[in-house]
Parts: structure tokens; C-alpha cells; sequence
């Protein structure tokens, strides 16, 4: 029982994760019919940026991190909006898809040529204490890291609809034309949703990696689990993107264990088919209209 | 008048630069990039700092090496494509892979071609083919586990073992080596926990392990996987022995791991904290060239160029079915043949022989208990 007790809260914690990154999905659909498959490269490159800012010039910890992630908000957020999003959605969806699966392999090879093809060791937020649950051993990063992940997902609902802000956003993901009528300013509302796509992924990224190890190639497995996590909870519901995140982190933990280590990566994409074929929107998501 | 002046200035010319480039290819077909990166680049390294000092001494038999990299991306079909091209490019001999699940599909096009291959990959099955053309620079797992498996019984006492080890060709040869050894040593195998390459959340692997009850466990991960698996296994708290065949105990998972690296031991065939001169020696040029520290990895490369160079010294022309024959049975002393670092036979599968060391990390290093003898 304190097994599965452990799974359950390991799962957990790295679900949460992957909901940072599946909320980035949501966010980006919704605000501009934008899917981006550089997703798990925009997860990816945060860590290096702290780590360049850290190791090669020797900004402590306690600032590099923050700066990366004000680094991730204008290269990820700003500057992707307008030199890839801008250009090429006046083209539809499908260029800009390809757009950013170009962007991804571009990202992917600077990191492997400009730092290096190898693992590198990133350090942990938290120390690495446990603590006994109902006889779980459970480890103060698992906590720390879905406290983080979920604070931050709260911390977006909470603007998203309480703030002035975040109401003219939803009314830009909803209806754009109407927005504007309304004196909504959609291109600044758009632009603030790929700066907080960027943040998210940043800090997603600070807490995955002292698991992962810094990799270039880190992105492909965070980018295809947070696609599958945003479309089995719901492509246009960020709690949809959040439920799905967190039930892929379980059903991961509970399969290799449980069922086979073998099977364990092809268990989220069979989530994913019998998903589509039940409930195509998703477990959260609804089949019409759109809120971020 | 200007003709011949010009003829002769060209033929000069000529002359000049065929002396100047009188030079012998060399490929290292590596994991440059990938999931093998760890250690296919490290191993090139090697390669490059032994290329440099043979070329610096005179090169072989008068000859510079021409060193030419391939990136098999670890990808055993990439691998196979790019020994092939090397093949087609005119190497004399061919250097790598390290992953055992690349040389065993590429050393088939090697063997093919006649073309003598050095490999730095470890699963027994790579000399079990009957290939005469593939020669290892650290022995197979089958010959180290056995060195392993005494510690764990006779040195720890432990009876129930989980297995750890990766879902490939390196990972298969080992844990079939170690479950070979099971009855022979008593032991219960009380967890079996295969991992798939490039494995990057070990939650539920030592969970599992932490409820077998197990006595020790037996990891058998390449680089990344098994500094991923120490940083889970501390974060959960595992605290069981740890023990593993040269890569858990290596530089790089030690790099990776850090201090959950601390407490792991095993056997290793090469180190660079051997007590073995040569050894520091290259492993202090290696750090000074590369600014890292050399590994298991970076040494078998850095031999592997410095076979080339004896063997082919001591056949005395560049002929590959000599190289072949001449390195099967051969056995190299490190006194007169000091790239070569350590008393070295290979037998008739290209198989090797040296003494080797059980290992444990304490405070981030590798920490030398015990010098064993060439099995």
C-alpha cells in the first residue's frame, strides 16, 4: 500500500509538470490557433539558459534562475509570436505547425552545438529530504515540485479570471472581433499569452530537469507527453490540460509498475486513441467554444 | 624555357605535397550525438588525444594519421550506414562503436569488408560471433560480472538481488552474464527491472526495487540512465548497495549524479584512478586538453588508437588481414608499449585479458579497494 501510496505521489509530482507544459498548448490554441510542436524544446531550453547564466558566467543560482525565466519570456514569448507566429498564421494553421516543428529541431541542434551533446548535471530547488506519509516514503521535491507546478497553474486562474487583464484575454480566446469592438487591445492580449506560455515552460523546466539531467533531446519526450496530456484532458480547457497531465503522470508510474516497464511509453499514446475515439474533446474539454 | 621551369615548379610542387600529406585514414564511427553521446564522445575524445600524440611522435611507420569522425547518432542503423562510408572512404582500420546494440549490426559490414574494427562496446556477444576481425579494448561483461558477483556474496553477504539493466543489446549481455551467474553464487533474484534507452523518470523502477526486500541491487544502465537512476534512488531514499559492471561507477554518472553517486561500487576494467602511472599520466593530458575528466570511455578510445599503432608496427606495413591475424592471440606489455597503459592480451575472438579493479564512490570519486588479477 505505501507502494502504491509513493507511485501515486511520485506520479503526481511529475504530472504536474507535464500540466505546465499541456496548459502551454491550451493557452496558445486558444489564443491564437496556435499548436506548437517546439513545445518540449520550449521546456528544454530554460534549463540551459540558467545554466549558461550559472556555470559559464557565474551568476549564482538564485538570480540565474529568475533571469532565465525572464530570458524564456522574451525569447519563447515575445520573440516567437513575431518572428514565427506573426509571419506565417496569415498562412493557416498548417505552415505554422511546420513553422514550429522546424522551430524545435532548430533549438534542438543550437543546445547540442552551442553546449554540448552530453547530459549535463542541473541542480535541485530543494533538498533531498523525505519525509513518511501512512508509511510512504515521500521526497521534499515531489512535494515542492507539484506545490510549484500547481501554484502556477492556480496562480494563472486566478488572473485569468479575476484580473482586468485576464478577462480581456479570455474575451480575445473567445471572440477576437467582438473583443476589439469592445476597446479590447487583442494584439497586446495575444502577446501576453505566449509571455506567460514562456514563463510556464520555464519553470516547468526548472523543476523537470535536476530529474531529467540537462539534454538537448529533453524536448521530444516532454513535448509528445504534454501534447497527449493537452488533448486527453481537453485542447481548449487548461483544467482539462491540468487532468490530463497529472492522470498521465499516474497512469506512467502505476503501468511500469503494475503492468509492464516495457509497455509503459506506448500506454499514454493508447490513452490517447481510446480518448479520441470516446470522447473526442476531450475528458474537460468541450466540443464548442473556446475559453482560455 | 618558361614551360619547363613551369613543369618543374608544379612536379615540386607536387612532390613536395605528396610528401607532406603521406598520411593513413583512420575512422572513429562514434555516438557523437544521441542518447550514447556520454559516451561515444568521451571515447573520441580519447581517440583524439592519442591521435595527436602518435602523430606528434612521427605518426605509424612514418605515416600521419588522417583521423575521420562519423556520427552513428547512436542509431544502429545510422551506424552501419556510416561504417560503411568509412569503408568506401579508405580506412585502414576502423575505431568504435560503443554501443553494443550499434557494433553488433555494423560490425557485420566491417567483417564483410575484411576490415579490422576496435571497439570499445562490452556485451559478450560482440566476440561470441565468431567475427575475426573484431577486437574489444575492455573485456565483455561475462568476464567482469563474475568479479562482481563474488564482492556482492562474499564481500557484502547478500543473498536476494534486484536487477536493474537496460532493455538493449549492452543491457541484455550483462544481465544475461549476471542471471548466468545466479545459481553458481546462490543467489534469489527478488526484483527484475528492465529500462528502455534514454529512460528519464526511474520513479517506479526503484520503487519497485525499494519493495523486493532485496539485499543489493545490481545496476546495468548505460551513462545517463544510471546517474538518473541514483538521483531517483536517493531521492527515494534506496538505501540498499548499489553495485554495477564500469559504467554506474564511471566519472560521468559521477559528474551527472553527484552526491547521489556517493555509495555505489563495482567492478571496472579500466579507471582513471587505476593505480597504474600511465593511466594518470593520460588521464592528466586528457583533462588539461579537454577540460573534463577521462572515463572508462576516453581510455579504452585512447588504447584503441595505440593498437593500431603497435600492431601495425610489428607487421611493418599497412595490410589489414596481417593487422587481423598478427592481433588475435597477441599480447602487448605496457613496459615497451606504453600507449597501450596496461598489460593487454587479446585471444582468438578479439576478446581481452588485463587486471581490473573493484571501485566504490566515496565523496564524489572513485576510490580504488581492490586490484584484481587478468581473468
Amino acid at each position: 500500500m505505501s507502494e502504491f501510496f509513493q507511485l501515486i505521489v511520485s506520479g503526481l509530482s511529475t504530472g504536474s509538470i507535464y500540466a505546465l507544459a499541456a496548459v502551454g498548448f491550451t493557452l496558445l490554441w486558444q489564443a491564437s490557433q496556435t499548436i506548437n510542436f517546439a513545445q518540449g524544446e520550449f521546456v528544454m531550453l530554460p534549463a540551459f539558459l540558467v545554466l549558461a547564466l550559472s556555470v559559464k558566467l557565474g551568476f549564482p543560482l538564485w538570480l540565474a534562475m529568475p533571469l532565465a525565466i525572464i530570458l524564456a519570456v522574451l525569447i519563447l514569448g515575445v520573440l516567437f509570436k513575431r518572428l514565427v507566429v506573426e509571419p506565417m498564421i496569415k498562412h493557416g494553421t498548417l505552415p505554422l505547425v511546420i513553422a514550429t516543428i522546424a522551430l524545435g529541431v532548430l533549438l534542438k541542434e543550437m543546445v547540442k552545438e552551442f553546449y554540448s551533446p552530453l547530459g549535463q548535471p542541473f541542480p535541485s530547488l530543494f533538498p533531498q529530504d523525505v519525509v513518511t506519509i501512512f508509511g510512504a516514503v515521500i521526497s521534499i521535491p515531489d512535494i515542492a515540485n507539484f506545490v510549484i507546478a500547481m501554484g502556477a497553474i492556480v496562480a494563472l486562474q486566478l488572473f485569468l479570471g479575476g484580473t482586468r487583464t485576464g478577462r480581456s484575454m479570455q474575451a480575445t480566446a473567445q471572440n477576437p472581433d467582438v473583443a476589439q469592438i469592445l476597446g479590447v487591445d487583442i494584439k497586446r492580449m495575444v502577446l501576453y499569452t505566449f509571455m506567460i506560455n514562456g514563463a510556464l515552460a520555464a519553470i516547468a523546466s526548472i523543476l523537470i530537469t535536476p530529474i531529467y539531467l540537462a539534454k538537448f533531446s529533453n524536448g521530444e519526450t516532454l513535448g509528445l507527453i504534454a501534447f497527449i496530456a493537452a488533448i486527453v484532458g481537453g485542447f481548449n480547457q487548461i483544467r482539462g490540460a491540468l487532468v490530463g497531465g497529472l492522470l498521465i503522470g499516474i497512469i506512467d508510474n502505476l503501468s511500469a509498475t503494475y503492468v509492464s516497464a516495457e509497455y509503459r511509453q506506448a500506454l499514454p499514446l493508447i490513452l490517447l486513441i481510446v480518448i479520441i475515439l470516446i470522447r473526442p474533446q476531450g475528458l474537460l474539454g468541450t466540443s464548442e467554444g473556446r475559453t482560455v | 624555357m618558361i614551360r619547363k621551369l613551369a613543369i618543374t615548379t608544379v612536379a615540386a610542387f607536387a612532390l613536395g605535397a605528396g610528401a607532406a600529406v603521406a598520411q593513413v585514414k583512420i575512422a572513429d564511427v562514434a555516438e557523437l550525438s544521441g542518447a550514447g553521446a556520454a559516451a561515444g564522445a568521451v571515447w573520441h575524445d580519447g581517440v583524439k588525444l592519442a591521435v595527436e600524440e602518435v602523430n606528434a611522435a612521427g605518426g605509424i611507420l612514418g605515416e600521419q594519421i588522417e583521423l575521420a569522425e562519423y556520427d552513428s547518432q547512436t542509431d544502429p542503423q545510422i551506424s552501419r550506414a556510416m561504417v560503411q562510408k568509412a569503408i568506401d572512404e579508405g580506412t585502414y582500420v576502423l575505431l568504435g562503436t560503443v554501443y553494443s546494440s550499434s557494433t553488433v549490426v555494423n560490425m557485420l559490414v566491417a567483417q564483410q569488408n575484411g576490415m579490422p574494427q576496435i571497439t570499445g562496446s562490452e556485451s559478450p556477444t560482440i566476440t561470441a560471433k565468431g567475427n575475426p576481425y573484431i577486437f574489444r579494448t575492455a573485456f565483455g561483461a561475462q568476464k567482469g560480472l563474475p568479479k562482481l558477483a563474488s564482492y556482492l556474496k562474499d564481500g557484502l553477504g547478500a543473498e536476494k538481488i534486484a536487477v536493474v539493466w537496460a532493455n538493449t543489446e549492452f543491457g541484455r549481455g550483462g544481465y544475461d552474464a549476471f542471471m548466468g551467474l545466479v545459481d553458481d553464487f546462490g543467489f534469489e533474484i527478488v526484483a527484475d527491472v528492465p529500462t528502455e534507452q534514454a529512460q528519464v523518470d526511474f520513479a517506479s523502477d526503484v520503487a519497485k526495487v525499494k519493495s523486493s526486500g532485496a539485499d543489493a541491487v545490481f545496476v546495468y544502465l548505460t551513462e545517463e540512465e544510471s546517474a538518473r537512476f541514483l538521483i531517483e534512488a536517493n531521492k527515494q531514499s534506496l538505501d540498499l548497495p548499489m553495485g554495477g559492471d564500469t559504467v554506474l561507477i564511471s566519472q560521468k554518472v559521477i559528474d551527472l549524479a553527484g552526491d547521489a553517486a556517493n555509495g555505489a561500487f563495482g567492478h571496472v576494467g579500466l579507471t582513471a584512478e587505476a593505480p597504474v602511472p600511465a593511466i594518470k599520466e593520460m588521464a592528466a593530458k586528457f583533462q588539461e586538453e579537454f577540460g573534463y575528466g577521462a572515463d572508462h570511455n576516453a581510455i579504452k578510445g585512447y588504447i584503441g588508437v595505440y593498437m593500431i599503432k603497435y600492431v601495425t608496427e610489428q607487421i611493418g606495413e599497412f595490410d589489414r588481414e596481417k593487422f587481423a591475424e598478427t592481433l588475435r592471440g597477441l599480447c602487448l606489455d605496457a613496459e615497451t608499449h606504453p600507449g597501450i597503459l596496461m598489460d593487454t592480451c587479446w585471444d582468438e575472438t578479439g576478446e581481452m585479458s588485463r587486471e581490473s579493479f573493484l571501485v566504490e564512490v566515496v565523496d564524489g570519486a572513485q576510490q580504488i579497494t581492490q586490484t584484481l588479477p587478468a581473468n
